[in-house]
């Protein structure tokens, strides 16, 4: 065994690229509280005042503090940064000095170029240059291969957030790789992978083999890249905190390669533990000491930042990097994952304070130990920054080595990946089939002429055939549109390094997405129960509606309306499916916007469920805002009847509640009456 | 039969143990200076549902409620005896833990054939929350428009039925927050074997808008909200007061 390795329990991990073998073999689930948990070390406590007086200075630099404008970010393009070298015991930032933004023009040379310019930088002219007439991008690779088609019904926002511009993300390496074989051995791996592909060469077999080709180039920057920090990556990490270090780099080379939509980690957490264990029982490091090492990690991931327009933060409601570190969970052996770091990285909510990035993402099962339980409902009153998602259903298709992508994406690490691919817009699509596919705003035809609904009163079993014509339509030139996306990000702006990090077999998700779905739901639940009217132009097209009588309204619990919705999410899933995706991806569709919503509200004429043009649709499967009005569970019960075998990459409901309607506050209730007499008892002898 | 109710609240979390489906009975005899559901005093008005729909309405959010189970509120439950008898008795046929959140201000115990109901609607009952409004009688009329006799009773004939309670207490600056009423309500709740917990509410002013929207004059307008320290203290000198009372009682000579 290598000397990396002393004291771990051996298993089928040595001999192959196997990180879920060697955690199973090796990790010690903690049932226990969080008593043992330390607070912050003067160094964290110096680095984080340090980092809050430079995030005051970028906000009042506008949002931006630096940005490079010339050098082109490599995973070796620049030369190591610090905060203060002999404070940081995590290391590593995307250009030499925190808090400078890196100039990532693989995805669209307009994109970076408009991202310097709307906050006061200048790209420099030869780096324009250069990627206008002699390297294209990822967005010029698209366009040439849209269609009219595609193209009006981006600009009409029927399909919105295209990933056409900029990099699609929602990839995850497996960061843990790197710490646990070390590169020498991921290097060979992959050789042996490029050694033994198929000699035939069809356009695959030659794309497979110059994939492998860049995956390795891309291992052995990664290694330079340890080097420019002192870090020997070649060989496995011999304790915790290299365990640490190495696994950040790895993800640092990713996001110095990528400016995705959402470039998250994975799950480490347990991963991490095994050697706090080891070295936490051999006397290497103290509790101290390993908690220093996790806050400094999540600092540095704090300050994970990307160069964006201003029209992008507006889409997504800030600047997120959605850092999504997915914890806990229960393994396929019955015996949960919760380890005393899924603590210590839920501890750093207190020990550096609360903050939205890591978007730290509790597998929940209802079988997680009581002690962590009560552990994460404490984090969650105090800090309102956990994230929870459903490990029991999730666990079935993903087993247990999973971690999500952005808000909800769920991928085995390492071997499944997602081609990311915004979202169709479900209320707009039925605006298209009452007109017969001209859009309701711009009065232009951009769907296909099928016959419009003319009548004055709208009749349910009209609109429903009518739309679910138009939902295949849809459903056929999204995926489409797609396809052509994730050819040139292939081509263009391949993910080298996150690939690499990949089993040379993988699952590609073929991810879709829906928005406005509680709009569709109601308008046809009021053309059903209600009477709905339509109010047409002077060119006979239907610009609003007059709602006459009430209906059942999606949220309520309510049978009537909440299988509509049902049947929506099945029968646009079934069209998805009727169509050829790229590199076989297997089709999955969201329900998740958490803030575009808005936007896509705003690019929606008035629909018949009573909403206004323009109006904000409700994020992505929640009720639409005010008609939910039967309490929290009647509300969470209509989005439970979605069918997740359909939505399987994620439904998302967006609940805020005030503290005090979430339980008791400790302090003045007495919950358990002998308890508190006895503290009040022990506070009187002091 | 059918009940008359106010309203149910799905996600029910500060009325009982764990999530649950709060239901709140249209009704009340008290007129509590700082009660904040005035609109649940009238006896008419509410919507009339039958304990199937209530218990159909549950079942089918039920695994929200692991843990936590069903209250009865209102109003003053206890106005609709049968009523919340029957959905007692139903929920606990089904496993449902019951929680009823009274005042106790209708309790007789010389009323035998109500004492008998009463006795029945315990049997199903797993929780009650008994609001203990003022310890000082002369103090509680004007407060409630009711003397707490019958109330302080009723908190011992649970006792004697060895029925578990919560006593909830709301702390009002000015009229519920004098120091040697919040101890002599603790040496009261002292003597009672049965309180499994102390829920001291501060008084809060969100009930306002309610009164304006209903015409009504609020009663405390002049009064501010009652601070979380103020609470936490009025809370200690109540526990300091149980704590007497049991350290007294365990030091009583045999008799």
């Amino acid at each position: 065994m290598r000397p990396e390795w002393k004291a771990f329990n051996g298993g089928a991990w040595e001999r192959e690229v196997n990180v879920r073998d060697f955690i199973q073999k090796n990790y010690t689930p903690y049932d226990g509280d969080d008593s043992f948990l330390v607070g912050a070390t003067d160094a964290t406590k110096e680095l984080w005042k340090q980092v809050l007086e430079l995030s005051k200075k970028e906000r009042e630099a506008g949002g931006v503090l630096d940005m490079d404008t010339k050098v082109v970010s490599s995973l070796i393009s620049h030369g190591p940064g610090y905060l203060n070298k002999d404070l940081e015991t995590i290391v590593g930032f995307q250009t030499e000095k925190p808090f400078k933004r890196s100039l990532q023009p693989y995805g669209g040379i307009r994109m970076a170029e408009k991202a310097c310019a709307d906050n006061g930088y200048t790209l420099d002219p030869e780096v324009k240059e250069f990627f206008l007439a002699h390297r294209k991008t990822h967005n010029a690779g698209v366009f040439d291969g849209y269609t009219q088609e595609m193209r009006d019904c981006r600009s009409s926002h029927i399909i919105t957030g295209l990933p056409d511009a900029y990099g699609r993300g929602r990839i995850i390496g497996d960061y843990r790789r790197v710490a646990l074989y070390g590169i020498d051995f991921l290097i060979l791996d992959k050789e042996d992978q490029k050694d033994t592909t198929s000699t035939v060469m069809y356009a695959d077999v030659i794309r497979d083999r110059e994939e492998l080709s860049e995956q390795i180039r891309a291992l052995k920057d990664l290694k330079k890249l340890g080097q420019i920090y002192g870090c020997d990556l070649s060989r496995p990490a011999a304790n915790v905190q290299e365990a640490i270090q190495w696994t950040y780099l790895s993800y640092l080379a990713a996001v110095k390669d990528q400016n995705g939509a959402a470039m998250s980690l994975g799950r480490t957490s347990t991963f991490i533990d095994v050697y706090a264990q080891r070295d936490l029982e051999a006397g290497t490091f103290t509790e101290e000491q390993i908690q220093e090492f996790v806050d400094h990690f999540v600092m540095k991931l704090r300050l994970v930042k990307f160069a964006r327009t201003p029209e992008y933060n507006e889409l997504f409601s800030g600047d997120p990097t959605w850092v999504t570190e997915s914890i806990a969970g229960v393994g396929i052996d019955g015996r949960h994952l919760v380890t005393k770091s899924s603590f210590r990285y839920l501890h750093t909510l207190s020990t550096l304070g609360t903050a939205p990035e890591p978007n730290l993402t509790v597998l929940w099962s209802t079988r997680l130990p009581e002690g962590f339980k009560r552990f994460c409902a404490k984090s969650s009153i105090e800090s309102s920054a956990i994230q929870y998602e459903n490990d029991d259903l999730m666990r079935v298709t993903h087993g247990d080595d999973y971690a999500i992508a952005c808000c909800v994406s769920s991928m085995r690490v390492g071997k499944e990946m997602q081609f990311f691919g915004a979202r169709a817009n479900l209320a707009k699509c039925l605006l298209y089939s009452i007109n017969g596919g001209v859009d309701e705003i711009s009065k232009k035809q951009i769907g296909p002429k099928y016959r419009p609904i003319t009548s004055e009163y709208l009749e349910y079993d009209e609109v429903l055939e009518s739309y679910k014509q138009m939902m295949k339509w849809l459903a056929s030139v999204y995926v489409n549109t797609l396809n052509i996306i994730h050819y040139m990000h292939d081509k263009y702006s391949y993910e080298r390094i996150q690939m690499a990090l990949h089993d040379r077999e993988v699952t590609r998700w073929f991810a879709t997405g829906i928005a406005g779905l509680s709009v569709v739901a109601d308008s046809l639940s009021a053309i059903k129960y209600a009477k709905v009217k339509a109010i047409r132009d002077e060119n006979g097209i239907v610009t609003d509606y007059e709602v006459e009588g009430d209906f059942p309204k999606f949220g309520n619990n309510d049978d009537r309306v909440d299988l509509i919705a049902h049947d929506l999410v099945h029968t646009f899933m079934t069209y998805i499916k009727e169509n050829h995706t790229y590199r076989n991806g297997i089709a999955t569709t969201s329900i998740l916007t958490i803030t575009s919503n808005v936007v896509y509200g705003k690019n929606t004429g008035a629909t018949p469920d009573g909403r206004k043009k323009g109006d904000a649709f409700a994020p992505g499967a929640n009720p639409m805002h005010h008609r939910d009005t039967h309490g929290a569970v009647a509300s969470l019960a209509s989005v439970a009847k979605l069918p997740f075998k359909d939505a399987q990459d994620g439904i998302s409901n967006t609940f805020s509640i005030i503290p005090g309607a979430l339980g008791k506050e400790d302090q003045i209730f007495s919950g358990d009456l002998e308890v508190d007499l006895e503290l009040e008892l022990s506070e009187d002898q002091k | 039969m059918t009940g008359s109710i106010h309203s149910i609240e799905s996600f029910g979390t500060v009325d009982g143990p764990g999530v649950r489906m709060v239901v709140f009975l249209q009704g009340c005899p008290m007129r509590c200076q700082y009660c904040h559901n005035p609109d649940t005093w009238k006896m008419a008005g509410g919507t009339e549902m039958t304990v199937e729909e209530i218990l159909k309405q549950y079942e089918s959010s039920q695994n929200f409620y692991r843990g936590g189970g069903l209250t009865a509120t209102g109003g003053e439950p206890m106005m609709q005896l049968e009523f919340v008898t029957e959905l007692f008795e139903a929920a606990r046929e089904k496993d449902i833990h019951t929680c009823l959140d009274t005042s106790g201000v209708t309790f007789r115990r010389d009323d035998k054939a109500f004492l008998s109901k009463v006795e029945r609607l315990l049997k199903s009952t797993s929780l009650v929350m008994l609001d203990l409004k003022h310890i000082d009688d002369e103090k509680h009329k004007p407060l409630t428009g009711h003397s707490n006799n019958n109330i302080l009773d009723f908190a011992r004939y649970l006792d004697e039925l060895e029925v578990p309670v919560w006593v909830r207490h709301v702390v009002v600056p000015g009229l519920t927050d004098h120091e040697p009423d919040l101890y002599r309500l603790g040496r009261f709740i002292g003597e009672l074997k049965n309180v499994k917990a102390l829920d001291v509410l501060p008084y809060h002013d969100m009930g306002k808008v309610k009164y304006e929207s209903l015409g009504m004059e609020y009663p405390l307008k002049d009064v501010p909200p009652m601070s979380k320290e103020g609470a936490v203290a009025a809370k200690k000198i109540i526990l300091k007061g149980i704590k007497d009372a049991r350290l007294d009682k365990a030091n009583r000579p045999c008799s």
